[in-house]
């Protein structure tokens, strides 16, 4: 198939945290207009909008942000695929430029959920007078808690405890390098560097998922500018200096497994996401110079070093306890912070993820620069499923 | 004896306590719910199939925080039922890493999950340890 390179040329990440005074609409529109910014670029050059926002409104966040910055009539495509909602939304621009709808995309992502507390599992209403059966299942009452749990951090703990039942050898005291990372990161929600001891003993909320191991909910926006090669070959020098290329753009869903109706496994799609995005660049594992992968848990940063290539296959824990994923390691993941301490506004988070690898292969990371990064990888999750990749390159100089 | 209900379709009551699932014809996936087409292969016909009643815990957490109403601590796991996995609560084991391991033996048990004002009981399922409990194969 004949398919032309796809370029970011401007991506803008807001500070993570809480924003009160703020709503989905003013944090989008800065995102949008710093990545218009960066890129030198316009609305009026935009020719397709993806947007994604789950819980703030009507579905219709992408036209409020045109309302807000610029209402050209460029078609607007309002995306939802759970916490894949970024990479779902710059997927879509992606494959609309290499549709030739146009040449100029522009992908946005936007969260409140700053004091949100647990997501999924919902709150339980009193039995009825009488028993009734409804649902899917013909239950009597509600299921969460009853049969097994719904809630994020206890769907997460099981994957991460199937992994180690499959292989053995893994104990979960393994995770104070995200937050150790965070400290380096001026716009994660935060910056505290907790000892081993502090993690593990802080409140349990899914064993082996203390606190400080699920991801931090948090208000934040991310946006992103794509354009063909050949519009950037219309760019300024500087432009174009400056543009990532996209080596891979990948989304997966999960296909049927035995056991897949009962816990979801997020790990064969981001197999599956992680070869073919490896084959369209060429590359492999070996030669990511950093990783930004879905820890919305600490027991899913483990399994995702094994599913994403990084490690032999089963070697997860022994990866880790190797350093190599530490800043200074061999395959840095995570430098940013990570869900769990840079935070993790749902449908912005596949959008930042990418700002953060855009970041260092253009050597403008500052503090947290992985020095001559080239080549890196951004991975997500939104469970249902879906995954998606991508490989992001620098440009030659 | 108070009448019962079960608090699933797919938990039978008599005579014994078992989990019964929808298997498809052709590939023998199994699903605990109606599907109009099988996810693995696509047949649309299915019969019934009885899963195991023993079986070992592949993944286990204990969730010390739920929603509103839910009570905590418990422990929520993924058996391993001869092939077929299952969702369900561990019962009869206190909800701790001391009393409850990765590949641990366990069977089905019930449990009374309320009364209505009708009197009737609905029965949950679980599954509790083999060992230490009477009638341990």
């Amino acid at each position: 198939m004949a398919s032309e390179d796809i370029w970011i040329v401007g991506i803008h990440m807001t500070k993570f945290g809480k924003h009160p005074d703020r709503d989905i609409v003013d944090l989008a529109s800065e995102a949008v207009m710093g990545a218009l910014g960066d890129g030198g670029m316009s609305m009026r050059d935009v020719g397709v909008v993806a947007a994604g926002n789950l819980m703030g409104g009507p579905g219709s966040i992408g036209q409020q942000i045109q309302k807000q910055v610029g209402q050209t009539g460029a078609p607007v495509y309002n995306v939802a695929n759970a916490c894949a909602t970024g990479a779902t939304a710059l997927r879509t621009a992606i494959m609309a430029l290499k549709a030739g709808e146009c040449d100029t995309g522009l992908a946005v992502g936007v969260e409140k959920l700053a004091g949100a507390g647990l997501l999924a599992g919902s709150t339980r209403a009193d039995d009825a007078d009488t028993w009734t059966r409804r649902g899917r299942y013909g239950q009597v009452a509600a299921i969460d808690g009853r049969i097994g749990t719904e809630t994020m951090p206890g769907v997460f703990a099981q994957i991460g405890m199937e992994y180690g039942h499959r292989y053995g050898g893994v104990d979960f005291e393994l995770f104070a390098k995200n937050h150790a990372h965070s400290t380096l990161n001026p716009l994660a929600s935060y910056q505290k560097r907790f000892t081993l001891e502090e993690i593990m003993g802080d409140v349990m909320i899914a064993y082996p998922n203390t606190r400080p191991m699920c991801s931090a909910n948090c208000d934040g926006a991310a946006a992103a500018v794509v354009v063909t090669d050949a519009k950037r070959k219309t760019l300024s020098l500087e432009q174009q200096r400056r543009s990532v290329k996209v080596a891979a753009s990948v989304l997966t869903t999960d296909p049927y497994e035995e056991a897949c109706q009962v816990l979801p496994n997020v790990n064969t799609l981001t197999k599956n996401a992680a070869a073919q995005a490896y084959e369209a660049a060429g590359i492999g594992p070996a030669d990511l110079d950093l990783v930004e992968l879905h820890d919305c848990f600490a027991t899913a940063e483990l399994v995702h070093y094994d599913n994403l290539g990084l490690c032999e296959e089963g070697g997860a824990a022994d990866f880790f306890r190797s350093g190599a994923t530490w800043r200074d390691g061999t395959t840095p993941v995570n430098v940013s912070g990570g869900l769990e301490s840079k935070g993790h506004p749902i449908a912005a988070t596949g959008i930042a993820n990418v700002w953060e690898i855009c970041h260092h292969l253009r050597g403008e990371a500052g503090d947290r620069q992985i020095e001559g990064a080239r080549v890196g990888l951004a991975h997500v999750i939104g469970l249902g499923s879906a995954c998606g990749v991508h490989i992001l390159e620098r440009a030659a100089a | 004896m108070a009448e019962q209900i079960s608090f699933v379709d797919y938990l039978v009551l008599d005579p014994e306590p078992r989990l019964v699932a929808h298997e498809c014809d052709s590939c023998s996936a199994r699903f605990f719910d109606h599907r109009n087409a099988c996810a693995s292969c696509g047949s649309t016909s299915f019969h019934d199939a009885e899963i195991a009643t023993t079986g070992e815990v592949r993944a286990f957490t204990i969730v010390s925080l739920a929603a509103p109403g839910v009570p905590v601590p418990f422990a929520a796991a993924v058996v391993d039922c001869g092939g077929t996995s299952v969702r369900a609560n561990l019962l009869n084991v206190p909800p701790d890493p001391e009393h409850i391991s990765l590949g641990m033996k366990v069977r089905l048990a019930t449990t009374v999950v309320g009364v209505d004002s009708a009197g009737t009981e609905a029965i949950g399922f679980g599954f509790e340890p083999l060992e230490g409990t009477t009638n341990g194969q």
